[in-house]
């Protein structure tokens, strides 16, 4: 009754092609906005930026990055974790070989350096197809992992290989290094899974995106309609490493500040990031969110509760919460193949018809 | 469904920060993932101790100790959550038993003002109390454990090790490159030759390694190897019919679990340890009375006595002789950790106060300054008895070479120190 | 002519290994074929498998730790042990139960899904299997004895050392597990080919609906294929147990199966092995030879570097199906 088009008329065909036709959705688009700009970071603290915020907007943007790969350009990768390190890898040589120069021109750059390394790792896409390249994925994975391991000059000669964050500002604020604040941190990873959410939308519904589209449906008809597939294939890997290497960077050096390759980027993170695109809905920008949000929310929430709200023993609790994450994953995917972003669009379908459904 | 799955998030965290008054000890574990079952005995040990402080003492100068327990997995993720979770609630000091996450918490305990407590593990460097002002990791540490091995070589060999073959068998992980730069440093002034053999986690998988080690035939192996790769290099040194006694594992790779499931094939394996083994302390049937006997051991008490448990139970007696000496020096029981802090920096732990302690001989006299964080470093050796299923004492507590150690701990905590924008305190 | 000895060494050594890689495989291979699901819990089975076996053998009470955290009770032990055979025995039913509750309560449900929405369900399925055996039998690590041998074969050392000079090292559970699995191909290869439902399960492997309309029961064939994987995966667990006890570790052997896939093709059983056989060989080889000199710890990537090599120039693997792609 209230959620309708109708009435909302279309003059132009700019808004005709606007993301939010519907006028209630655009105004719950922009009271999100706001809310996230003007409201969480006067109210967030230490403890919901460093295990809930934070944490789901650098996943959000791998995982729009890697929805771009496999939901709208059908190439399956494992090498998540590995291009995350790329990117923590470049932003890290980067900060500490040129102080002088802005973190937010390092971060950019280090997503342009995981993009190059993911082309590379995209020529293959050419020749291998489905089950067998996401398997050869996994080679760029081991490889990387091995690489930042090994040679010293990543780590810049320390001990242990380990890498630490040093402290950098924006506009005199610090926003990497142990004293950032929960609000710093939390707004700039929120103004890049912004810019890159925006710049992903609109990727995907242009020229390259109905490529991707049409490569991922099938690549030899796409081939025969004009689609240059090297092209396709590897500026798919390019931009989508771009942002896996951007929410790498993020993570390293406003996260975690300190990071050690094997753990911290090792073949988990690639499944976790391809649960987030499942779950959330291949080939959707909002389900990329929404499957960050359930994979970061969900182990939090059921650790406070089995073990904060019912007592028990830590233990028990982390075993119970594996077979709980499982079970509602193949839950999940048995009620809803195609995510949570489906589930919000049949929501709406419904919401529309409400309350006549016929 | 949305307000109902919102209502219960806020619930859940909610619960995450029950108001505590006493002092809050968290104790970072893991008991799942790839390194559970090594990280569930050091736990235990750690919070058995603290019961027993509580039940008999009625905690610590008439404060009860709080140990709420928090999962990590051996995950660093998973660790600043458990950190951030905890640090609100009045937590005076952190023990992570993880490299990993010792390395994500040493920028974050010097800005949130809490005490790291690493015994055996962490930054060696933060041995230096000028830059490392919140990280304690006295007895001893990775480098000085690397020394001590080498030490007991030069006694074994009277004194000289010359044309000797070493090979170090390490897990290919932060934790495991630590020694290199000491032993490289020994190589030179000793005169052996050295060779680095990395294994990847989770290293099950070992035979090209081992055949590599029996083709050159070193003289003797020295092992950091965490987790399912020390039993896998035990097997495969048994394997290849590498003799048992010129096998050296660091402290981490010289537990129970490490050698029972070899069998006899273990038997005269040796390993570092900066603590005493076995149950034949007196500490332990105090243990027993409190602890044990009333059903309030942590998981049921199984794993009483056992290598880890023991250095769980030893971090924990040093962080209560800390936190005794804090109280003593502020003169009130309910201490802040700087005041924590004060009390691990005037911490002396003597062999006497051991022996009161119920635990004579049980680790090195540990005496600390505002400069040196990290002790003497002394260690001393044990060896497993595969008949008799207990790891014997075959060392007394041996110094390590600090004219080797002293300017790496230099030179890498002043990078350290110029990498964070640190100034050195003056002591 | 040393030189040559340690190379020869080396490789035997490789075939020994990648015996163990095609076994954990070839679990993967049966599910792939007749179901067309590509099972990443297939190392979770094996490790469920092994600690179900060593629970058994010993005796313990399952979800022990939960029933004692529930109720305060002190319970571990049923104060028996039970032989190895038997023990065997009953884990390959429990395997069996498993099957049967995997393919009514996922597979059933998702029949026509996806490839990759499959994938995704058996991590799922993993990760719940992983807290399961957790739960049921105690996360600590496990000793497994069902009296395999173990430790370098003397008879061989000794007379290779007279013939050639040189003694070889040959370990004796290398050479158990490489007569077991032969059995077990063998028997594999009997049962497809000269049973019933054997032949069925090639029928659904070839036609799903080809099988359907001649009155084949695709569920009791998924059942059996996944309880086959599940004994499979009992014997992988065994092997890889009694190497380096039971614990966590054991379900990342799945990661070393992957390139033996990609090699071998994934509905080919001899590419299994022949795959297995060419990783084991190859990343011993090279983390021997040439890992010294970058450092060594190669074998993680290098398997799936050299099966990435392998099918740039055959896309299919060795002995996969060739795809045939129509517009």
């Amino acid at each position: 009754m209230l959620y309708r088009e109708a009435g909302d008329f279309k003059t132009s065909y700019r808004d005709d092609g606007q993301t939010f036709p519907i006028r209630l959705d655009r105004w719950a688009y922009y009271a999100a906005l706001a809310v996230a700009f003007l409201i969480v970071p006067f109210i967030i603290n230490d403890y919901w930026a460093n295990a809930v915020f934070v944490p789901f907007l650098i996943y959000a943007i791998a995982a729009l990055g890697l929805n771009i790969l496999t939901g709208y350009a059908g190439q399956v990768s494992l090498g998540t974790g590995g291009f995350m390190a790329v990117g923590a890898y470049a932003v890290y040589k980067l900060m500490t070989s040129f102080p002088e120069i802005n973190i937010v021109i390092h971060i950019l750059l280090a997503g342009g350096i995981t993009a190059i390394v993911g082309m590379l790792f995209g020529l293959p896409s050419l020749r291998i197809k489905g089950f067998y390249l996401a398997v050869a994925t996994l080679a760029a994975q081991f490889f990387l992992v091995w690489l930042f391991n090994k040679v010293p000059w990543f780590y810049n000669y320390s001990a242990s290989g380990q890498i630490n964050a040093p402290e950098r500002t924006i506009l005199g604020f610090a926003v990497t290094g142990p004293a950032t604040s929960a609000p710093a941190k939390y707004l700039i990873c929120l103004v890049f899974a912004f810019a890159l959410a925006w710049v992903a939308r609109n990727l995907t519904r242009g020229m390259s995106g109905r490529k991707w589209m049409a490569i991922r449906d099938m690549d030899i008809a796409a081939e025969i309609i004009g689609v240059n597939p090297l092209t396709a294939k590897l500026s798919a890997f390019a931009v989508s490493s771009f942002f896996v290497g951007i929410a790498g960077a993020l993570l390293f050096s406003v996260y975690l500040g300190a990071a050690e390759v094997g753990e911290a980027f090792g073949i988990n993170k690639s499944f976790l990031v391809l649960f987030m695109i499942i779950i959330g809905g291949l080939g959707s920008i909002f389900g990329s969110f929404a499957g960050a949000a359930f994979m970061v929310l969900l182990p939090v929430l059921l650790k406070n509760l089995l073990v904060g709200g019912l007592g028990w023993p830590t233990d028990l609790a982390a075993h119970i919460e594996l077979m709980i994450v499982g079970a509602l994953i193949v839950f999940f995917l048995i009620a809803e193949p195609h995510g949570l972003a489906r589930l919000w669009a049949l929501t709406k379908e419904k919401l529309r018809l409400w309350p006549f459904p016929h | 469904m949305k307000p109902k799955l919102t209502a219960l998030v806020v619930a859940g965290m909610m619960a995450a920060a029950p108001a505590m008054a006493d002092l809050v000890v968290p104790n970072m574990s893991y008991r799942t993932g790839a390194y559970g079952a090594n990280g569930t005995q050091y736990a235990d040990g750690f919070n058995d101790y603290f019961t027993l402080l509580n039940e008999r003492d009625g905690g610590i100068g008439g404060e009860k100790i709080q140990v709420p327990e928090c999962e990590t997995a051996y995950n660093t993720e998973k660790g600043v959550e458990c950190y951030e979770a905890t640090k609100d609630t009045g937590a005076l000091i952190y023990n992570p038993l993880s490299t990993g996450i010792t390395y994500q918490l040493i920028p974050k305990v010097a800005v949130d003002k809490k005490v790291l407590y690493t015994p055996g593990y962490g930054r060696t460097s933060g041995k230096n109390g000028k830059v490392f002002e919140w990280v304690f990791n006295a007895p001893a540490n990775y480098w000085d454990g690397a020394s001590v091995a080498i030490k007991y070589l030069l006694d074994e060999n009277g004194g000289d090790l010359s044309g000797k073959k070493i090979a170090l068998v390490y897990h290919n992980s932060a934790y495991g490159k630590e020694p290199i730069r000491t032993l490289q440093g020994l190589a030179e002034k000793h005169g052996f030759s050295l060779s680095e053999i990395p294994i990847d986690a989770p290293g099950q998988e070992q035979k090209s390694q081992w055949l590599q080690i029996r083709r050159d035939r070193p003289d003797y192996v020295i092992m950091y190897g965490w987790g399912v790769m020390n039993q896998a290099a035990i097997q495969e040194a048994a394997n290849i019919r590498f003799p048992m006694e010129n096998f050296i594992g660091i402290w981490w790779s010289g537990s129970e679990v490490d050698v029972m499931p070899v069998g006899a094939k273990a038997d005269g394996y040796k390993a570092l340890t900066f603590h005493g083994v076995g149950k034949d302390y007196p500490v332990y049937d105090e243990l027993q009375e409190y602890v044990i006997d009333p059903g309030k051991a942590s998981q049921g008490g199984e794993h009483v006595g056992s290598v880890l448990y023991s250095r769980g139970m030893y971090a924990a007696l040093v962080i209560s002789e800390a936190i005794r000496k804090a109280q003593e020096l502020a003169g009130v029981s309910e201490i802040t950790p700087e005041q924590l802090r004060d009390g691990f920096e005037q911490l002396d732990i003597t062999p006497e106060r051991l022996e009161e302690l119920g635990l004579p001989d049980f680790g090195p006299e540990i005496k600390l300054s505002c400069d040196n964080h990290g002790g003497s470093g002394m260690a001393r050796m044990q060896q497993w008895d595969a008949e008799a299923k207990a790891w014997n004492l075959i060392s007394e507590f041996t110094e390590p070479d600090q004219e080797i150690i002293a300017p790496l701990i230099a030179e890498d905590s002043e990078a350290y120190a110029k990498e964070a924008g640190i100034t050195p305190r003056d002591c | 002519m040393d030189q040559m000895f340690f190379a020869a060494e080396v490789l035997l050594n490789g075939l020994m290994t990648g015996v163990m890689y095609a076994l954990v495989a070839l679990g993967f291979v049966l599910i792939f074929k007749a179901s067309g699901v590509f099972n990443y819990a297939q190392g979770v089975l094996a490790l469920f498998a092994a600690l179900t076996l060593v629970g058994i053998q010993q005796g313990q009470v399952p979800f022990a730790h939960m029933i004692n955290a529930m109720f305060g009770t002190h319970i571990e032990h049923f104060g028996w042990t039970v032989p190895s055979v038997l023990a065997i025995l009953l884990t390959g039913a429990v395997m069996v139960l498993l099957a049967f509750l995997i393919e009514k309560l996922v597979l059933q449900h998702l029949i026509g899904q996806a490839p990759i929405i499959l994938f995704m369900a058996t991590i799922g399925l993993a990760y719940f299997l992983e807290g399961l055996g957790d739960v049921m039998w105690g996360a600590d690590i496990k000793n497994l004895d069902v009296g395999l041998p173990q430790g370098i074969s003397e008879t061989i050392e000794t007379a290779t050392a007279e013939w050639f000079g040189y003694g070889f090292f040959i370990d004796r559970l290398d050479i158990w597990a490489t007569l077991i699995a032969a059995l077990l191909v063998a028997a594999l290869v009997g049962f497809a080919q000269y049973t019933k439902q054997g032949r069925a399960m090639r029928a659904v492997a070839d036609d799903h609906q080809a099988a359907l309309s001649v009155g084949i029961s695709l569920r009791f064939i998924w059942v059996m294929v996944w309880s086959i994987a599940g004994f499979v995966a009992l014997v992988a667990g065994v092997m890889w147990g009694t190497k380096s006890g039971v614990q966590f570790s054991l379900s990342l052997i799945a990661l070393k199966a992957l390139p033996v896939l990609m090699l071998g093709g994934f509905t080919s059983i001899p590419g299994a092995i022949v795959g297995g056989l060419v990783i084991g060989v190859g990343e011993k080889l090279f983390e021997f030879f040439v890992g010294p000199m970058i450092g060594g710890a190669t074998e993680n990537w290098f398997a799936y570097v050299l099966a990435l090599l392998f099918l740039v120039f055959r896309p299919q693997g060795l002995f996969g199906e060739r795809i045939i792609e129509r517009v």
